[in-house]
């Protein structure tokens, strides 16, 4: 028996039966469906996060002096140069550069001036950091109100600051309009911006920020601490290799540059914890196909006992009868497979429509999901097919019509 | 005298049933090509066991039978199925066609376990069914066709794969009498065409037609 007659001897046994055929199948087209949704799914909303994720992280490059991230690495090896940003936005890609650093202040407190508030604690311990012009492009801060301080405040050591929404909520500062001042020390600075959003640094929220002039001017800033980057997309981690030859190029080994957190993981937990309950379900539901078609098969094998017989008589083998069998089975669960992929396939893309996502699909689940279909089928043909090849010819023709 | 299509020599076949029934007690038949045998025998003397035998649905429990000079008691279960499918044409009282294939599909499957190629199946089939006079009826299905009509579409699947043996087991059992003068008067046709025929009935009229008629009772042949 040929391979071609074999298929066709299947397909017109399935087709006897179309309603029964397709009625069969349900439990797999469920059982499909549910698994190709639950994996397109979880991949398009995982898909989804990383897009978010990336289109930040990919562009961002932080350069420190190597170790200082190690824990207890307190003091700033003086490798970063007060020029860092410069250096920097000459490579291609940088959008902008500025440095960041901690200043110690020697135990000065802050002060806010305008007004005297006697149930609160009059001075305070706030963070005070300096940096360069470019830092608040770098790190995608924005200013509620005034501006942040520019190349000319840096150069003079102006006694200007620019504070975090946190800060200024603090020290009772409400319009920049009143020109504001605050005391750190015994000096007094004038507020010329308030920061009310930073994708990247939130620390700065409840920081206040002076240049880096003024810091090594008042407090003897040796080094900047740290230089963030902005890049343009994609370049984020050739500039990571490009900074520190920059910067120390004398000894690029001093300063390590990092790009953001690898975004890969984030992904693959986010999918985990959402996939298991209907990945169950998807299986209960193929589990329960399986039983349907080995059933069906089976009523069907019985039903046909006749024309087993016949074929028997016309010169088939009882493996003749057991393959056939099975490939009605196996093409019943194709069947269910594609139909069920076909509407997994719907269900992902209307689920990203209405959230108007992009639908993600592994490029080899269409495939493999019929696949499964098939195995399911040849499965639970298995028994019903065993019965049917060990009919006795004699018995199978006296049997049925 | 030509070599016979089939010889049974001395062929018993006994049921392990308590007690043991011979339905078969030391059966000899010599049939040539060319040959119409009738087999009667009232129900329950051995002829649906005999059948069997011959059709190589069943085994010899002792004895030899030999189609066109193969031993069959030699042969594996796969080559004696292989050898029912090429050797034997089979016509039941039931007619065993398949209800939702057309007729010439049904016909078509008369040769699907016989090895012979694909191409060509559905003329030899359609050359068939001109023999037993149902051209005009090739792809009705088997439900909107008379019983004689029925029958006439077994035989053609029995005819092609060209059998050596044509086996009917009661073909016009189903049919009334007008239909069964018409099936006899094709199966004669089919026998002075060369075809060689054994049918097994109980009933008269049927065995008319044979040249050759033997009785058998309670397993033995007279």
């Amino acid at each position: 028996m040929k391979p071609r007659d074999l298929v066709s001897e299947a397909l017109a046994g399935v087709l006897a039966r179309p309603a029964r055929a397709l009625l069969t199948v349900l439990g797999t087209v469920l059982g499909i469906a549910a698994l190709v949704a639950t994996l397109g799914i979880s991949k398009t909303a995982g898909n989804q996060i990383v897009g978010r994720f990336e289109a930040l992280a990919a562009t961002e490059v932080v350069a420190q002096p190597a170790g200082a991230d190690q824990p207890g690495a307190t003091t700033v090896n003086a490798v970063l140069p007060w020029d860092s940003e410069a250096r920097l936005r000459r490579l291609n890609g940088v959008r902008s550069a500025g440095t960041l650093s901690s200043v110690d202040l020697g135990g000065d407190l802050v002060r806010g001036a305008p007004v005297e508030d006697p149930t609160q604690p009059a001075e305070r311990s706030i963070s005070v950091r300096s940096a360069s012009p470019g830092l608040f492009a770098a790190v995608k801060a924005h200013a509620s109100q005034g501006r942040f301080f520019d190349a000319g405040n840096d150069a003079r050591a102006d006694r200007v600051a620019v504070i975090g929404a946190a800060v200024a909520a603090k020290l009772n500062i409400g319009q920049l309009e009143d020109q504001p001042a605050i005391w750190i020390g015994e000096t007094l600075y004038s507020v010329i911006g308030i920061i009310d959003d930073t994708a990247r640094v939130p620390e700065l929220l409840g920081s206040i920020v002076i240049p880096d002039g003024t810091a090594r001017d008042r407090y003897a800033l040796t080094a900047p601490a740290a230089v963030h980057v902005d890049t343009v997309i994609g370049a984020a981690s050739l500039i990571a290799k490009q900074a520190p030859l920059a910067l120390a190029p004398n000894d690029p080994s001093l300063v390590r540059a990092a790009t953001a957190g690898e975004p890969r993981k984030v992904k693959g937990e986010v999918a985990s914890d959402v996939n298991t309950l209907f990945l169950i379900l998807g299986g209960v539901s193929l589990l329960v196909g399986a039983i349907g078609i080995a059933n069906v098969t089976l009523v069907s094998v019985m039903e046909r006992v006749g024309e087993i017989g016949l074929r028997r008589a016309l010169g088939a083998q009882r493996r003749h009868i057991a393959v056939q069998f099975l490939a009605e089975s196996g093409l019943l669960g194709l069947l269910g497979g594609m139909v069920g992929a076909s509407l997994g396939i719907l269900v992902v893309v209307g689920v990203a429509i209405s959230r108007t996502w992009t639908p993600v699909l592994d490029p080899w689940l269409p495939f493999a999901a019929p696949l499964v279909g098939a195995a399911v089928g040849l499965a639970s043909g298995l028994y019903p097919a065993g019965r049917a090849a060990s009919l006795q010819p004699v018995d199978a023709l006296r049997g049925g019509t | 005298m030509p070599d016979p299509v089939v010889e049974l020599t001395d062929v018993w076949r006994t049921y392990d049933t308590e007690p043991p029934v011979h339905a078969l007690r030391g059966v000899h038949l010599r049939v040539c090509p060319g040959e119409h045998v009738a087999v009667v025998g009232p129900s329950g003397s051995g002829k649906s066991t005999l059948l069997n035998v011959l059709g190589c649905l069943d085994r010899p429990t002792e004895g030899t039978y030999r189609l066109d000079g193969v031993d069959t008691a030699t042969l594996s279960d796969r080559q004696l199925a292989t050898l029912r499918g090429r050797r034997i044409g089979f016509v039941f009282q039931a007619f065993h066609l398949l209800a939702h294939r057309t007729v010439a599909e049904n016909v078509m499957l008369g040769e699907l376990y016989t090895g012979l190629p694909r191409a060509g199946r559905r003329q030899r089939a359609l050359d068939a069914l001109e023999r037993v006079g149902l051209a005009h009826r090739v792809d009705f299905v088997p439900t909107r066709l008379s019983g004689g009509e029925r029958q006439r579409v077994a035989i053609a699947r029995a005819l092609v794969g060209e059998p050596s043996l044509l086996l009917a087991d009661e073909p016009t059992g189903n049919l009334d009498t007008r239909t069964t003068d018409s099936i006899l008067a094709l199966v004669d046709k089919l026998r002075d065409e060369g075809l060689t025929v054994i049918v097994i009935t109980h009933d008269a009229h049927v065995s008319e037609h044979a040249r050759r008629v033997v009785q058998i009772v309670d397993g033995e042949l007279r």
